[in-house]
């Protein structure tokens, strides 16, 4: 199984789909490194010869940001609203929904499991 | 659905034209206004603005950080105070900065 960027291991897929597990790498990007580097994308990962690896390495370094700087960025735009105390900042502070969904129901992704309230209206028939 | 680009950032002339005054003489008062719509510009910086929030006027100093998002932005107009019961954790972590009356 061929490596690229330290601990990534695409598998046994076809090459575009490989490249994927790459923090960063969607279905277009990999596509267009895969023509970048002149491999073809439908060949499957681990058959790959270390000159094609590194040079799919050498155009993800220097072209794209993915993995660790690119969480970095993503942790700093966020840092950046908190500490400016907009809206946006607020809603990340309070781990609620940041673009205007509604949060009577559902936005559980940003909230979390259900935390359920005694009394409430409609308590006892879920439980039932 | 972002502004078009010809347009440029909508910036309320008037409240643009109090921050230009202030800059030629030098006065730094803070500057109230309603335009909670209005794009925080390179030339607000350092300025302190007080902003309407339907009730109370929010101030706010505005840094370099703040260019390009809405002067509503920094002016929560909702105060959420926690629900009955679970009063103790809701009020910690309760209004934001400048938040309350």
């Amino acid at each position: 199984m061929p490596r690229i960027l330290g601990v990534d291991l695409p598998n046994d897929k076809p090459t575009h789909i490989s490249l994927r597990y790459i923090y960063g790498i969607g279905p277009t990007t990999s596509l267009q490194v895969c023509a970048k580097a002149k491999v073809d994308p439908q060949r499957r990962a681990k058959d790959l010869n270390e000159d094609e690896i590194s040079r799919i390495a050498a155009i993800l370094d220097r072209e794209y940001t993915v993995e660790g700087p690119l969480r970095r960025q993503v942790q700093q735009n966020i840092a950046r609203l908190r500490d400016i105390g907009c809206y946006r900042g607020l809603r990340h502070r309070r781990g609620l929904p940041v673009r205007g969904q509604r949060t009577r129901t559902n936005a559980r992704t940003r909230k979390g499991p259900r935390k359920t309230v005694a009394g409430k209206k409609g308590v006892k028939e879920l439980r039932g | 659905m972002s502004r078009s680009l010809k347009k440029g950032p909508y910036v309320d002339e008037r409240l643009l034209a109090k921050v230009e005054r202030q800059q030629r003489t030098g006065h730094r008062a803070p500057i109230r206004t309603w335009s909670r719509d209005c794009t925080v510009v390179p030339d607000f910086i350092g300025h302190t603005f007080e902003i309407h929030n339907g009730k109370i006027f929010m101030k706010l100093f505005v840094t370099e950080d703040m260019v390009g998002h809405k002067l509503g932005e920094f002016a929560p107009t909702r105060i959420f105070r926690g629900h009955s019961g679970a009063r103790s954790k809701a009020a910690a972590a309760g209004p934001g900065p400048g938040g309350g009356k």
